[in-house]
């Protein structure tokens, strides 16, 4: 297996009885496993669409999205996460019933999965919000309530679709900070789509960079960061000046 | 809570809060007991004709008359317990019928002008026609309970069915869950206070629906002693009936705040 999620020459148009709307065309792009990428797009690009695609709820209208060498699936679904852009943490469950929401579904529910459960709530500091409402938890608290509950589950593939968009500026970076450090630290293959530039390039190891409606890859960007920074402080390299100022110029240019 | 910690100025605004309702508490009594006085005064003045507007103290004679001969629990009872199984009735078939419809877009497509159609009806035409279809029995009155509040209970339910935030599906969907997860973790539980919201006005409905079916096919309850009673002018019995249901609507609507409460607590 050389890519853990291939995206060939995808394609995908809306139907609706006023016409149809091409939302994306000709998207190609590999993911090693491990790899960090970053999408970023104008707003209403067809960002969340593409996620849409690569964990299965939406099929190409034309070309493949392979996973694992294979398409996916009813059968490999579950190895991919997804983390939405608001939390829908439940108000009628507690913190530590919600995180278990996957579990419960997916019948996965036993001693241990229980008991992994309370260890992220320990470490990601929530455990004494254990029997919280959602409601009492910030808006940062909120967000790695959420995170645990798709962790839980194993993904192979994290999908991240503007998880710090809800939260002020302040959280944005603190939770940006914890929730990229823990994806890398637990080794996982992730991909995050954002309309916001310094958190594309502070968080990934390729930003891809998408043009408006229909949505198709304007380029590809490295990011050559030392592997050890943590997104806080990769933007406090010069480098991240640089690849900002790149990237902005790309979604800029016309065509 | 500790009393040194409360301000003098918070002391004085507690003291007219509750000056205040012991006000409103003693006007509701007041227009009440007012009321009955001059009820009475008037009847007895001959003012008003007693035999046909009754008064206070041949309501309390006709109660204590008709409790030992018997016969009053029994036709309350009678309504009492049609209601409450018209009731039950009509919240379980409906959230059948709700559920079923969002499964299916088509067929809520196909029903949806039927289910307009007989919300808009009024029930009462079709108790005449139940009465010949399925015989003067409890089985019709509370057919014709129900049939009052069953429509408007499914469109509503639908309704607060398709409210949920689609996203909150998505998530169930992301998580690997089917719709039928979905249904069970996100659409029942958000619809909980919708549900008892429907509960409220349905129980009233459902009363009414009986008070209809028994005017026109019972042979007990109160509906039936009401349209009895005035045919045979003993109007003493017509008015204190028509007390007994006010006393009985305030009670089964208490009942379900009761519920509310007892859901609001355990959330």
């Amino acid at each position: 297996m050389e890519y853990l999620i291939s995206c060939n020459h995808v394609n995908y148009t809306y139907h609706t009885l006023q016409g149809e709307t091409p939302a994306l065309c000709d998207i190609d792009f590999q993911v090693k496993e491990g790899e960090f990428i970053s999408i970023v797009g104008p707003s209403g690009c067809g960002k969340s669409t593409l996620l849409s695609l690569l964990c299965g709820i939406l099929q190409p209208s034309d070309g493949s999205i392979l996973f694992k060498d294979e398409p996916i699936s009813e059968k490999n679904r579950f190895g991919i996460g997804y983390m939405l852009q608001h939390d829908h943490l439940f108000e009628w469950r507690s913190v530590y019933k919600n995180i278990l929401l996957g579990l419960e579904i997916q019948k996965k529910l036993s001693k241990e999965t229980k008991q992994e459960a309370l260890s992220l709530l320990e470490t990601y500091g929530l455990s004494q919000f254990k029997d919280a409402k959602p409601s009492q938890l910030s808006g940062g608290m909120r967000q790695r309530a959420a995170l645990i509950r798709t962790l839980l589950l194993h993904p192979d593939l994290l999908l991240l679709d503007e998880p710090f968009s809800a939260l002020d500026y302040q959280t944005r970076l603190q939770v940006g900070d914890d929730i990229g450090s823990i994806i890398r630290e637990s080794k996982k293959t992730a991909i995050l789509v954002t309309h916001d530039l310094s958190e594309a390039v502070s968080l990934g190891d390729r930003v891809i960079v998408l043009n408006a409606l229909p949505a198709s890859v304007k380029a590809i960007v490295p990011m050559d960061f030392p592997s050890d920074l943590s997104p806080l402080s990769r933007r406090n390299t010069s480098q991240f000046k640089e690849y900002f100022n790149l990237i902005w110029k790309e979604l800029n240019e016309n065509g | 809570m500790d009393n040194t910690s409360i301000s003098a100025a918070q002391v004085a605004f507690l003291r007219a809060h509750k000056f205040h309702k012991i006000k409103i508490q003693l006007y509701r009594i007041g227009i009440l007991v007012l009321f009955l006085a001059l009820w009475e005064i008037s009847a007895r003045q001959n003012w008003i004709d007693d035999f046909i507007f009754s008064s206070p103290s041949k309501l309390i004679a006709c109660f204590f008359r008709m409790t030992t001969e018997n016969t009053l629990f029994y036709h309350i009872g009678i309504t009492l317990f049609e209601t409450i199984i018209s009731f039950i009735l009509v919240m379980l078939c409906s959230l059948m019928i709700t559920i079923f419809l969002w499964y299916s877009k088509s067929l809520t497509e196909t029903l949806d002008p039927y289910l307009v159609v007989l919300n808009s009806l009024p029930k009462s035409a079709l108790a005449p026609l139940l009465i010949v279809w399925l015989g003067a029995n409890y089985r019709t009155i509370i057919l014709t309970g129900m049939s009052v509040a069953i429509f408007g209970t499914i469109l509503n339910l639908y309704i607060g069915f398709h409210e949920v935030d689609t996203e909150k599906l998505k998530l169930i969907t992301t998580l690997g869950g089917s719709k039928t997860h979905a249904l069970f973790k996100v659409i029942l539980p958000a619809n909980m206070p919708n549900l008892i919201g429907l509960m409220k006005t349905n129980i009233g409905l459902c009363l009414v629906g009986v008070i209809i079916g028994e005017f026109i096919a019972a042979r007990a309850g109160l509906g039936y002693l009401i349209i009895y009673s005035s045919q045979v002018f003993q109007l003493d019995v017509v008015i204190m009936s028509i007390f007994i249901l006010c006393i009985i609507a305030v009670g089964l609507y208490g009942t379900i705040q009761l519920i509310e409460k007892w859901y609001k607590k355990r959330m």
